[in-house]
């Protein structure tokens, strides 16, 4: 089963934003900002770069018809500065010109005239200042007061992780046109269409109807398209509609690393009791989410790090807490994982530090605490269904944990100038949109009267495969071939009111709307077969482009059939709505059922530290997934393998480095690395779970986008545990990523010193 | 006017000689295959295969068509995914289609591009050379294992490759289309042009830290290129030195026999420098002139004893050692109108051992928080003579001449080691910067050290002894 989008790419036929044809009279818009972090905006001086010639106009917030406002679940953040810069790279003015060219030297005659205020970019500087993005939230179970007395063993620490850039290859853009009756039609490429239409109407102060916003494909979201593709279309729109001109923006790299969000940097304390037969008794976790400079998705990506705080396992007293703080970074947001991966690594960090403490294996509590049938989360739901263990047995069997840990030990006995180590990591993510409303999905399914069909959805497809998921639920409905199928562009006017394709959950909504048209469609195919053949409906069935009567093949195929409905004038067209059923949370109690399922995985990973450089290889990662019964094998395990890689990535080499000032230092390819071909772990195993899916999941094949990433986690701890091998007494320390500068410094911080008498080696 | 072949196409261009090769390929030409990922060369999505004759034959490399200088286009074949699709899929491309090596696809027709140099490569093929074709190429998706299983099955298709006239092999084979069989008469048809652009341009070299540092201003520059000169390139072995030319790029000291003979760890260490198209475009002279403190090819020229050739519009021309070429912080003993012309350096005998070493937080395609190179002659258990440089410890790429005098005449041995570390500690003057804080950049040269005299003399030394 091939991706069916696999040949547009290999040779470059494959459509994005920036290949788009442009309309003569096309003009390039650049968003423009000012050399600060935070500061009062005194006045911007535009006359130079409105004299240079090719300039068409550059516009300010003055020029918004509608609201200056692009914030969605708290309206806190401008589209253009109008007297106070919140962080840098927040645009203030754009540019307008006839060439990009010119865009950028025009920006270059741009000054500004500020004054520089207090700049906080450490998330727990801003709490105790009171910068909240919204209040604090906690979900708590059991007796989270009571249960320490009755702990054996109790241990504290910190544990932060960085943020991460996307690093989606191609960059943010759009590109506006105006049409009729004073509307818009946008392609973007953006996870959100409508959430980019609905930001579109109200900086313009128009209706939604008149915004029209189409989504081709994306060259990598991973979050970071979900939200923040909003400013940059309604930049264009915003162009284009106040010229009346074609308006187009396709980012540079060193512009979208700087003016976009990127992963949540958290700052967490955290407490760990134990009984003496090592189960977690208590947890108690309070986490410092570093949101920026404005709400974006941190509330939501905050009560992501709260569902997923225990991760894998099962603690009958939790009180987690968890503080959005308001910072002067650009405006964090939604990446792969959404605040689970933040969370899940200050668990698995007290773990570390009770096994170290203890002289156990983390592996032992690990296996110890597995959530079991039953269990209740600290959300309220009960866990059904539970995969934890299962998935840590077959691993433990497939892969011999013991083996493993055995021939770590051979090769550290054997070898002077390297160390290994190794992890285990659990994973248990949650599956929905945590806001239950989201959590709906419409297709619209047409069957041309040759036999083609034309599916809808609000599916945006961003590598992830989910055009060939859906291609394939429509071609085995029908029992057609794949080729009569074509996944539309994802288009506001054909399927309206659509969720972001994020949260793992685009498959599965999207996909059983998609399932619902079909059927609806098949039915009255069905129906008008049976008056065809002169038998009843539930005797038709249709097989590989053939109807079938009780079981036998007819005159009568796909094509026939679908030709004589249509003339029977029979609908061909149907749209079908989809909404989770069960799930529902209520914020006031911080208890419900917020998730349809929750999938599972164990992975072991291997690391060996150079222990001369202090470099690092990723040896090997071994894991069981819970893909459910898998829609397509190859598209997942693509989704497993990139999702590792992002994660391995987030754990070692990714560092996002801001200045005290607020500047962005790692801010383009050459300062902020991300894996290539040879990082990528020399050997990644990947074995399915045995197990028959989920009933909410499509087709009972399990969302499978953002668990993965999370299995990178494990990547930290072999490190951690590789330099433990030989530094048994070094510094416990969790702050990811482990680069190769912490790396050594774990080993010989000290070793090198410059002092009065000289130097000592 | 630029005259060069863009697939079949033969194409004229009067845009200025600065702009980048990606936009006269996707905007002035209509190409949009070549895609745009970075523009500073450090993903691979707009990477192209150029053509040029190297020694009277026709040869391609991978380039990232962002910081190729449409100056330097002139009489080339610039190969796009576009030209490399036939009417049916190469068995590149269907490799990655089978192997599940497109996710996005946006940095796809990177990948195709640069796995198709392989077919035109004159190596013999193997699954680590045809890795090694795409270690520019940076994919988010796939997390790499995907693409590296196309490699394998590509390495294997290529086994019987014609190493003699790999390009007419692959075109019978369908790896390209037939017109690339008349591609190197076409580019002969195409008259050679003085591309000096006067006095007051820029000289380009490689382009491949110009590009990056001032990406706005070299697309509207007059550009004098450099690298096509003959006269500039080449390797050549003269009474016990080595003469490169300042034009010389790292892969063609990478593709030379002779050199990689008398230096037998030098392939492994200029894997170390940048990606396969950057090394396929960086010269020898650009690194030195960059002047950046932490050069790979400077520090490793600073220890074999690198002395330039320099030359002026004149004519006249004069030798500078490269220890002496820097002055301060990117700042050189050289005119602005002064070319590095070639650099010598004298060949190490059986007693002499050459050692590189980098640490960077990604250990390819990466610059390093500090590097450092060793060029030691041990005679009878004495240290004869001893350069030691390193880079990211100082304003200017440094040779740690105390270090050097402190093992100088010494025993090989550990104390005469331990004594020379200590010493280094005194020469340097680290900072803090995105590439390292300056405790941890002075503890990594101190351990880069230890691992020149665990790499170049593991007889003599065990781990713990220099711990």
């Amino acid at each position: 089963m091939r991706n069916i989008d696999a040949e547009g790419h290999v040779t470059g036929r494959s459509l994005y934003l920036d290949d788009l044809v442009v309309q003569q009279g096309t003009l390039f818009a650049l968003p423009c900002d000012a050399p600060v972090a935070h500061a009062h905006l005194r006045s911007v001086d535009v006359s130079r770069a409105e004299a240079l010639p090719g300039v068409v106009r550059v516009l300010t917030a003055r020029d918004i018809p509608g609201e200056n406002q692009i914030g969605g679940i708290v309206p806190d953040e401008p589209l253009l500065a109008e007297d106070t810069i919140h962080f840098w790279g927040m645009p203030v003015v754009i540019v307008v010109a006839i060439s990009e060219e010119i865009a950028r030297e025009a920006r270059s005659l741009l000054t500004y005239e500020f004054e520089s205020l207090e700049v906080i970019t450490d998330p727990r500087v801003a709490r105790a200042k009171g910068h909240w993005i919204v209040p604090p939230r906690m979900f708590e179970m059991g007796d989270p007061d009571g249960a320490w007395a009755q702990c054996t063993h109790i241990f504290e620490g910190r544990a932060d992780t960085n943020g991460q850039e996307h690093l989606y290859i191609e960059t943010q853009g759009a590109y506006a046109y105006p049409t009729e009756h004073g509307s818009l039609r946008i392609a973007s490429s953006t996870q959100g269409p409508t959430a980019v239409q609905r930001t579109i109407a109200r900086v313009l102060g128009i209706p939604m109807h008149r915004v029209e916003v189409d989504v081709t494909r994306l060259g990598g979201g991973f979050g970071g398209k979900e939200d923040q593709a909003n400013a940059w279309a309604a930049i264009v729109a915003l162009a284009s509609h106040v010229l009346q001109k074609p308006v187009k923006m396709s980012m540079h790299r060193m512009d979208d690393m700087r003016m976009t969000g990127k992963r949540h940097p958290y700052s967490s304390d955290f407490r760990i009791g134990l009984t003496a037969d090592l189960r977690i008794l208590a947890y108690e976790a309070t986490f410092h989410q570093n949101a920026g400079a404005a709400a974006d998705l941190s509330p939501a990506v905050l009560e992501r790090t709260l569902f997923h705080a225990t991760n894998s396992y099962f603690v009958p007293n939790v009180r987690a807490t968890a503080h959005s703080c308001r910072t002067h970074l650009p405006p964090n947001t939604a990446f792969r994982g959404f605040g689970g991966p933040q969370g899940m690594f200050v668990i698995e960090s007290a773990i570390a530090q009770a096994a170290a403490s203890l002289g156990v294996a983390a592996r032992t509590i690990q296996e110890r605490n597995l959530l079991a049938e039953g269990d209740e989360f600290p959300y309220g739901q009960f866990a059904e269904r539970v995969n934890a263990r299962p998935a840590w047995e077959q691993a433990d069997r497939q892969f011999e944990f013991a083996r493993l840990e055995r021939d770590v030990e051979t090769f550290n006995a054997s070898s002077q100038t390297h160390v290994r180590g190794l992890a285990f990591m659990p994973v248990c993510f949650g599956i929905s949109f945590t806001n239950t409303p989201m959590n709906q999905a419409r297709a619209l399914v047409h069957i041309y009267q040759d036999g083609s069909v034309g599916v809808s959805t609000g599916a945006v497809e961003m590598g992830q495969g989910v055009n060939t998921k859906l291609a394939r639920i429509a071609a085995t409905a029908f029992s057609i071939s794949i080729d009569r199928v074509k996944i539309e562009s994802t288009n506001t006017t054909r399927v309206a009111n659509t969720s972001p394709s994020a949260a793992s959950a685009t498959a599965d909504l999207n996909g059983i709307a998609l399932d619902m048209a079909c059927s609806a469609l098949l039915g009255r195919l069905r129906e008008k077969a049976a008056r065809l053949l002169d038998t009843q409906p539930d005797t038709i069935t249709l097989v590989e482009e053939r109807v079938h009567t009780n079981g036998v093949a007819t005159e009568w195929d796909w094509k026939k059939l679908v030709h004589a409905a249509h003339w029977d004038r029979v609908n061909l067209s149907e749209n079908a709505h989809y909404a989770t059923p069960v799930i529902r949370f209520d914020k006031r109690t911080e208890k419900g059922h917020p998730f349809a399922y929750h999938v599972y995985g164990t992975a072991a990973v291997l690391a060996t530290v150079d222990r001369v450089r202090g470099t690092y290889v990723l040896d090997a990662v071994h894991l069981v997934h819970d893909y459910g019964q898998s829609l397509h094998p190859n598209v997942d395990r693509g989704q497993v393998e990139g999702g590792l890689v992002q994660g391995l990535g987030w754990m070692t080499l990714e560092e996002i480095v801001f200045d005290s000032t607020g500047r962005l230092r790692s801010n383009a390819l050459s300062t902020y690395k991300v894996p290539d071909v040879h990082s990528a772990p020399k050997v990644i195993e990947i074995e399915a779970l045995i197990t028959d899916g989920h009933p909410l999941a499509i087709r009972r094949s399990k969302a499978v986008g953002e668990p993965p990433l999370m299995y990178g986690i494990g990547a930290y701890f072999a490190i951690q545990n590789a330099i433990r091998a030989v530094r048994p007494d070094a510094a416990l320390a969790f702050d990811a990523p482990f680069t190769p500068e912490k790396v050594l410094l774990t080993l010989y911080r000290g070793r090198v010193r410059v002092g009065s008498e000289g130097v000592t080696g | 006017m630029v005259t060069f072949l863009l697939n079949d196409l033969q194409v004229e261009s009067d845009a200025p000689t600065g702009t980048v090769a990606l936009d006269v390929i996707r905007y002035a030409n209509g190409l949009p295959g070549t895609k745009i990922g970075c523009r500073e060369g450090d993903c691979g999505a707009c990477t192209v295969l150029v053509g040029e004759f190297r020694d009277g034959r026709l040869e391609y490399r991978s380039m990232t068509s962002c910081l190729l200088a449409l100056a330097s286009l002139h009489g080339k074949h610039v190969v796009t995914v576009e030209g490399l699709s036939l009417p049916g899929l190469s068995p590149v491309q269907h490799a990655m289609i089978e192997a599940h090596g497109t996710q996005c696809g946006f940095c796809t027709p990177g990948f195709v591009v640069s796995l198709s140099g392989c077919c035109l490569s004159r190596q013999a093929m193997t699954p680590e050379l045809a890795v090694r074709a795409i270690d520019g190429n940076i994919c988010r998706c796939t997390g790499y294992k995907s693409i590296e299983r196309a490699a394998h099955t590509i390495a294997v298709r290529l086994k019987d490759k014609d190493l003699a006239d790999p390009l007419a092999w692959s075109v019978a084979q369908g790896f390209l289309p037939d017109w690339f069989l008349g591609i190197a008469d076409r580019l002969r048809a195409i008259p050679t042009i003085a591309q000096d652009a006067g006095i007051s341009a820029t000289h380009l070299g490689g382009g491949t830290d110009l590009y990056v540092q001032r990406h706005d201003g070299m697309t509207r520059a007059a550009i004098s290129p450099l690298a096509d000169s003959g006269e500039l390139r080449g390797i050549r072995m003269e009474g016990g030195q080595c003469v490169i030319g300042g034009a010389a790029v790292v892969t063609d000291l990478l593709e030379s026999p002779a050199l990689l003979k008398r230096l037998p760890r030098l392939e492994s260490q200029l894997l170390l420098v940048s990606s396969t198209p950057i090394r396929n475009m960086g010269t020898l002279a650009g690194n030195f002139v960059n002047a950046s403190p932490i050069g790979d090819l400077t520090a490793l020229f600073l220890a074999l004893g690198g002395v330039l050739s320099l030359r002026s519009p004149a004519g006249n021309t004069r030798e500078l050692p490269l220890d002496q070429f820097y002055t301060a912080y990117k700042t050189l003993s050289k005119s602005a109108e002064e070319v590095v012309r070639s650099v010598r350096f004298q060949l190490p005998d059986a007693a002499t051992q050459i050692g590189f070493e980098k640490v960077s937080k990604r250990t390819y395609l990466d610059i390093a928080s500090v590097n450092s190179a060793a060029r030691i002659e041990v005679v009878d258990g004495v240290i004869r003579s001893a350069r030691i440089s390193a880079g990211g410890v100082a304003p200017i790429p440094l040779l740690l001449r105390r270090t050097m005098e402190a093992l100088v005449g010494r025993l090989l041995e550990p104390a005469t080691v331990s004594a020379a570390l200590a010493i280094a500690q005194e020469e340097i003057a680290p900072i803090d910067d995105a590439r390292g804080s300056a405790e941890y950049k002075r503890l990594l040269l101190h351990q880069l050290l230890i691992a020149h005299f665990l790499t170049l003399f593991p007889e003599h030394f065990t781990p713990e002894q220099l711990a």
